[in-house]
């Protein structure tokens, strides 16, 4: 064990790697190109398949291809990128296809600049499919937590049958820190429920609608067939009302009644505090210096901090509340997670929201300055 | 498989779905005399079908079956293809799919991945409306074409050829031979398609009273080749794939990781800012920075911000190490900035402008700086490091840095380049390092002349 010196984007090409990711397609773009050639240089040397595709549309297609044949895959893009994966996002949420998307934010809209950082995709990431199924979404603050979460990601996505998104930021994916990853305390490694050779194929989706459905690979022995129009538990289409509400509960139903499970948050709780941080991503470590600061200046002040940011982790929010009087949610956008926030406070809390896209890091002074002094 | 299978086709969801004498009907029958000819293990089978009427058809067929996004049908077939290289694996698409994702079929032509791509062509959109496609002929009336098509069809088989695909045929439904052809193209390695051409008797059949005997004439009218249009055999993209990438590739060898603590005087946070030209090395001579300083015992981050432009613009690095976790890892007040190039100085002028008399500035003697509180350290840097190597200049700067500032030890810098970097750069360091003192010398009696 020692310290290594490694950007957030090859930390997470580790953590896939410790998953046992072993197929990756993606098309470069700023900043999640490292992502590609991290997975095309290292998976050839344990037997997986790393590709270029010809866009971005063709990079999720062969992913979703792959893990429907039982691999676990992985693809990188960010913001534009985004755009052109959603038609198949929503596929992999219909089909139940087990997958990892990094989305390496960058600032926006469209093109924006391709080289800053930025955190404007919270919302997009969390509804950038047609139909509005949960998501699981999670995000980083660290090299290490890079590493971390990417390995968590695909866990999730194998327990639960579904895409999980990282949403990073340019500036974890290229930022170098020193760290010491055989530290990270990793959970053990999950793998989807296959079927056996008894099972029709998804026979066991509509036990309970939260039930995670058995997994069929296709070119194993189990026959799976599989159709991206509304179908029914087993895989079929239909056109049947009832069969195609069942199957849209279903989707919602499995996610979010594992929110507990998902819930990924570190909280920093000073009793008697009326200020509570909420913060994710590079943004909490501004929050932490905010925190200190503040403290040593006689404030008592709480922080949590989320690690995942879908399902919204309603319960670990609603606990973090008790006493407060003003909660604080700096990010690096114009104010998408404080929507999720300002759903959940009782009246009579304040939510100040600290804001800016200007592709520079908000400063622990700064969300001091204007989210607790002004 | 010890018992012969008779049909591929299963009436499980009941009988095809299409309209009386459509050729997908037909198509389908072909394809199935096709998989009873060759008796594929149906487990070891897959059809990947694209939208439009054609998609309904991988339900129908004992073999695996997934049907997806318009389009994008060949994209999970080849992501299939090489996640489970045992699989056979065919794509049933419609001219609408040629349309929306020529750029897939051009690709997986190109580099010739072993599926088996079959066009249902019925020279419109059949499922909604019957509006043109890409293959629908020269005046060919449709909803979207009402006056008569002004489009040239794409010769899906020149098209496919041009890119690099290896076995192309092109047939109708009316073919007796087409489920030998089929077979054929299933068999063949490497990318093989079949443009299928067929009728749709719910639109462009009945609008441009199409007959049978009509296709063969449009082929002869557009120079269209029937039968086998090209037989050209190479290398399969999965196969040489594992035999270069997977077979040859060597095992990667372990992180190298750092556990010295060869001494510094760091006694808190300190930020270091290195600003200078995109290719001047700014990020690795940063980055060395920050692994001698690793080296000395210390946690570090490196923020970079440079421009989309590669080689030209600024390029800016933040150094912040610490005897303690790092957490916020911009720089608002740096302790040392080095400033090696005008474009450097363009990108940070109002840093520079805003520093305090607490930090160092280490900066190249021929830039003209803007007023600052900053002590400053006026450095021949550039003919220095023209002496050494023509991008040595930032890797002189930060041994200047080491060397007069001594927040680390030598031995860490000199671990660091010793440990991490190739012979041939470690050189230009070492001898970098050797430069500093006489530089760090000549600096004070700028500094001295100033005064």
């Amino acid at each position: 064990m020692g310290l290594e010196f490694i950007e957030g984007n090859e930390a997470i090409s580790r953590g896939a790697l410790k998953a046992n990711c072993n197929f990756f397609a993606g098309y470069p773009i700023s900043p999640s190109s490292s992502i590609a050639y991290h997975m095309l240089n290292k998976l050839p040397r344990v037997g997986g398949v790393a590709i270029m595709g010809e866009d971005e549309i063709a990079s999720i297609g062969m992913c979703i291809g792959a893990a429907m044949t039982g691999a676990k895959a992985l693809t990188a893009t960010s913001g534009p990128g985004m755009s052109l994966y959603s038609e198949n996002i929503g596929l992999a949420v219909g089909g139940e296809i087990p997958l990892v998307i990094i989305n390496a934010q960058r600032q926006g809209p469209a093109i924006g600049s391709s080289t800053k950082g930025a955190e404007g995709d919270i919302l997009f990431t969390r509804w950038c499919t047609s139909g509005g199924q949960p998501m699981i979404i999670l995000s980083p603050a660290t090299v290490t937590e890079a590493y971390e979460l990417t390995y968590r990601a695909f866990n999730l996505a194998e327990k639960y049958r579904t895409p999980v998104f990282l949403l990073t930021n340019k500036e974890i994916c290229l930022t170098r820190e020193s760290v010491d990853l055989e530290q990270v305390k990793l959970p053990r490694l999950v793998n989807r429920t296959r079927t056996t050779i008894d099972d029709s194929c998804f026979s066991n989706r509509l036990k309970a609608l939260h039930e995670v459905p058995k997994f069929a690979d296709i070119g194993g022995d189990q026959i799976t067939r599989f159709t991206t129009s509304s179908h029914d538990e087993a895989g079929y289409f239909t056109s049947n009302p009832e069969v195609i509400q069942k199957m849209i509960d279903h989707y919602a139903a499995k996610i979010e009644s594992a929110e507990e499970d998902i819930t990924l948050v570190k909280q920093d709780i000073e009793a008697g505090a009326e200020i509570l941080m909420i913060s994710y991503g590079i943004t909490s470590r501004s929050v932490t210096v905010a925190v200190k600061k503040m403290r040593e200046q006689g404030y008592k002040v709480s922080s949590l901090t989320l690690q995942s940011l879908y399902p919204v982790p309603r319960t670990a929010l609603s606990k973090a509340l008790a006493g407060i009087k003003r909660i604080v949610v700096p990010e690096m956008n114009m104010g998408q997670y404080i929507q999720e926030v300002q759903r959940l406070i009782p009246k009579g809390v304040e939510v100040v929201g600290v804001n800016k896209m200007d592709t520079t890091l908000l400063s622990p002074d700064e969300i001091i300055e204007r989210g607790v002094l002004s | 498989m010890n018992t012969t299978i008779d049909t591929y086709l299963t009436n499980e969801i009941g009988p095809l779905p299409f309209c009386p004498g459509c050729g997908h009907d037909q198509l389908l029958k072909a394809l199935d005399k096709a998989l009873v000819k060759l008796q594929l293990d149906p487990a070891k089978t897959v059809i990947v079908t694209d939208i439009g009427c054609i998609g309904l058809s991988d339900q129908y067929f004992i073999t695996h079956g997934f049907h997806g996004l318009h389009g994008r049908s060949i994209t999970y077939a080849c992501g299939m293809k090489l996640a489970r290289p045992e699989l056979t694996v065919i794509v049933l698409m419609g001219d609408g799919g040629c349309g929306i994702g020529g750029s897939h079929l051009l690709n997986v032509a190109r580099r010739n991945i072993d599926i088996t791509l079959l066009v249902a062509n019925n020279f419109n959109y059949g499922m909604t409306g019957g509006q043109h496609s890409v293959s629908t002929p020269l005046s060919g009336i449709t909803p979207t074409t009402p006056m008569g098509n002004l489009e040239s069809a794409m010769d899906l088989c020149k098209t496919a050829i041009a890119a690099g695909a290896g076995w192309v045929y092109r047939g109708t439904t009316f073919d007796k031979d087409l489920p030998d052809r089929i077979a054929k193209a299933i068999t063949q390695p490497g990318f093989s398609m079949i443009d299928i051409w067929e009728m749709c008797t719910a639109y462009y059949m009945l609008s441009n009273k199409l007959k049978k005997k009509d296709l063969i004439d449009i082929m002869g009218r557009n120079n269209f080749k029937y039968g086998l249009v090209a037989n050209n055999p190479r290398p399969e993209y999965g196969a040489q794939y594992r035999t270069t990438y997977v077979d040859t590739a060597t095992p990667e060898r372990k992180p190298r990781t750092i556990k010295t603590k060869l001494g510094n005087n760091i006694k808190r946070q300190t930020g270091i800012v290195i600003a200078g030209s995109a290719g001047q090395k700014v990020r690795s001579a940063a980055g060395l920075l920050a692994q001698s300083s690793m080296c000395a015992g210390l946690r570090v981050t490196q923020k970079v911000d440079y421009p989309n432009t590669v080689m030209t613009g600024h390029s800016v690095s933040e150094i912040i190490v610490s005897p303690e976790r790092i957490n916020y890892t911009a720089i608002d007040t740096a302790d040392y900035f080095i400033l090696v190039s005008e474009d450097g100085l363009k990108n940070t002028k109002s840093r520079i402008e805003k520093l305090p008399s607490t930090c160092t500035l280490y900066v190249e003697k021929s830039l003209d700086l803007p007023h600052t509180e900053a002590k400053i350290i006026r450095l021949p840097l550039m003919a220095t490091a023209k002496k050494i190597n023509r991008l040595s200049i930032c890797f002189v700067a930060i041994a200047a840095l080491v060397k007069d500032s001594g927040i680390i030890s030598l031995d860490a810098f000199t671990e660091a380049i010793t440990a991490f970097q190739k012979p041939a750069a470690a050189e230009i360091s070492l001898r970098a390092l050797e430069a500093s003192s006489a530089l760090i010398q000549a600096g004070q009696e700028v500094d001295s002349k100033n005064l």
